[in-house]
């Protein structure tokens, strides 16, 4: 086979991993740039969202696709509640004061994750996707007969990876929407440009952060739960998202929402390109080198405004 | 109409304002003046319950708002036109203008007579609020306190950095809501802008208060101003 659908199943490799980090990327980012919230526990509301997800496809039981479907509503609003209790109980209490949010976060962090080991334990555990029809690929070639496609062994990918992304570009579209269109966006934009001002001028802070840090940690587990067929659910994933997330959210620009799309689909496509090419590590290595090569040249990010 | 009562207030554990007390009246144009750092945006700052008070109430038309949470503080008609204007950039004109119109659920018709004293605004609704010139986003400032129909209306600095026709159409302006029966809070450090519109002057000293006299005193005998503001 020649090098060209390597290249393409590299690139569909990779555009899932995009899809996914995408979305949880975007939560982190919908936090940092309406709170100024570094949330450290991001990783781990992305990795509770997977083992909820496993939870509920165990309990649902009959056809895989019921228990999907329940995972896909119940892990995200699960994690969101959480995740908005935890903004009230403990990041009001510290006042949103940066360095104590990093430790609180951390702290909250650990706490979910041997939590997470106590009750459920080591193990990977799959879910079960909805779907998952093999799809082979054609390519093409110049024959002897000119211009001709041919189906070459081993290129192919499945109907799930293709509907992750389609479900992934929805909610994206989704969460874009929200911000630009509704009654709720216009108030969270209003508490990002100016926090003081949005209290003069009536609306609920409070409020607006707990949904946002709620919504940021839905985003995550929504991630999570579309992923958790491909990848299995275990106590430790959320690691490497958490790691991915922020190189994406300081590439993109701290706080801009399309510079983090742009930048997640970057950083996934290269991720999946280099590490079948070469390896996955090299693939976080560049991405690393990525984010200091930015933070010397660029500081606010490929797509962000500087501190206003 | 807005009266704060032996006001002890500042950031953490700097204390700014000692036992201030000054009293507004519907209809009546308070100017407080006093130096750098006297203590006037923290009063603003405050009233809107934006700093926790240390002891002592402020009172707006019966109500007593400095009990309230602070985003309920406006909602009983305060408007605050801050120093730096601090609009909402990101968001259009209109945006900004719809957020004031939340505060008290103004309907259409308030839009429609804010819009007409600032006609300007009109022709750039769709632009973001932080591509507008200065005297514009000072027109859009005030505009968006008055579309919560605000009982009462501070105003921070509102000349800083503007020309002299902006200076006056933002005067015409204050003049009106006077007319219309509005508390009128105004901070200023350029006196002159000011002092032929005021109706009283209060003084602010170190976070305490200074006299308060009528306009009228200080615009037949500048010395005083000079005692208390002078370098």
């Amino acid at each position: 086979m020649e090098l060209g659908p390597y290249i393409l199943l590299a690139s569909l490799e990779g555009a899932v991993t995009a899809a996914v980090l995408a979305l949880t990327a975007v939560g982190l980012s919908l936090v940092f740039g309406v709170m100024r919230v570094v949330n450290i526990a991001h990783g781990e509301f992305f990795m509770l969202g997977a083992v909820i997800a496993w939870f509920v496809a165990q309990t649902v039981g009959g056809h895989p696709a019921l228990g999907f479907v329940a995972a896909l509503v119940i892990a995200p609003l699960v994690v969101g509640a959480i995740a908005a209790a935890a903004d009230m109980t403990i990041l009001k209490r510290i006042d949103y004061d940066p360095e104590r949010t990093i430790v609180a976060t951390i702290g909250l962090l650990y706490i979910i994750q041997q939590l997470t080991l106590m009750t459920y334990g080591p193990e990977a555990r799959p879910v079960e996707a909805p779907f998952n029809q093999r799809l082979a690929i054609p390519w093409f070639e110049w024959g002897e007969e000119g211009f001709e496609f041919y189906f070459p062994w081993g290129l192919s990918t499945t109907t799930y990876k293709l509907a992750v992304i389609g479900a992934a570009g929805v909610v994206l579209v989704g969460v874009w929407l929200m911000m630009a269109r509704t009654r709720i966006g216009l108030l969270m934009r209003a508490t990002q440009a100016d926090r003081d001002m949005a209290l003069a001028f009536g609306i609920p802070v409070e409020r607006v952060y707990a949904l946002v840090f709620g919504i940021g940690a839905a985003l995550a587990a929504l991630a999570a739960v579309l992923i958790v067929p491909i990848q299995q659910a275990h106590y430790l994933m959320g690691a490497d998202p958490l790691l991915l997330s922020f190189i994406v959210v300081i590439i993109g620009g701290l706080g801009s929402l399309p510079g983090t799309v742009v930048a997640a689909i970057f950083i996934g496509l290269s991720d999946g390109i280099i590490s079948v090419f070469f390896s996955p590590t090299l693939a976080k290595i560049l991405a690393t080198l990525l984010v200091g090569l930015v933070l010397v040249f660029r500081p606010q990010g490929l797509f962000g405004t500087r501190a206003a | 109409m807005l009266e704060l009562d032996a006001v002890n207030a500042g950031y953490g554990r700097a204390q700014v304002l000692r036992d201030l007390s000054l009293k507004v009246e519907a209809g009546e144009i308070l100017c407080l003046l006093g130096r750098n750092g006297a203590g006037k945006t923290t009063t603003m700052q405050a009233i809107m319950g934006l700093l926790p008070l240390m002891s002592g109430r402020v009172v707006l038309d019966g109500t007593e708002v400095s009990r309230l949470p602070p985003h309920e503080v406006p909602r009983h008609g305060i408007g605050y036109i801050p120093q730096g204007r601090r609009l909402f950039s990101g968001l259009t004109v209109a945006q900004n203008l719809e957020i004031g119109l939340r505060v008290r659920g103004s309907g259409k018709d308030v839009l429609e007579e804010v819009l007409d004293l600032f006609p300007r605004l009109r022709e750039r609704m769709d632009q973001k609020a932080q591509t507008l010139s200065g005297g514009e986003q000072q027109m859009l400032a005030t505009a968006r306190a008055l579309c919560l129909r605000p009982k009462a209306l501070l105003l921070d600095e509102p000349t800083e950095g503007l020309q002299p026709s902006m200076i006056e159409a933002i005067r015409q302006v204050i003049v009106k809501m006077r007319a219309a029966g509005v508390a009128i809070l105004l901070v200023e450090q350029r006196v002159d802008a000011v002092l032929s519109v005021a109706d009283r002057v209060a003084f602010i000293e170190n976070g305490r208060n200074g006299d308060v006299m009528p306009a009228e005193a200080l615009r037949q005998d500048h010395s005083i101003v000079d005692r208390y503001v002078g370098v």
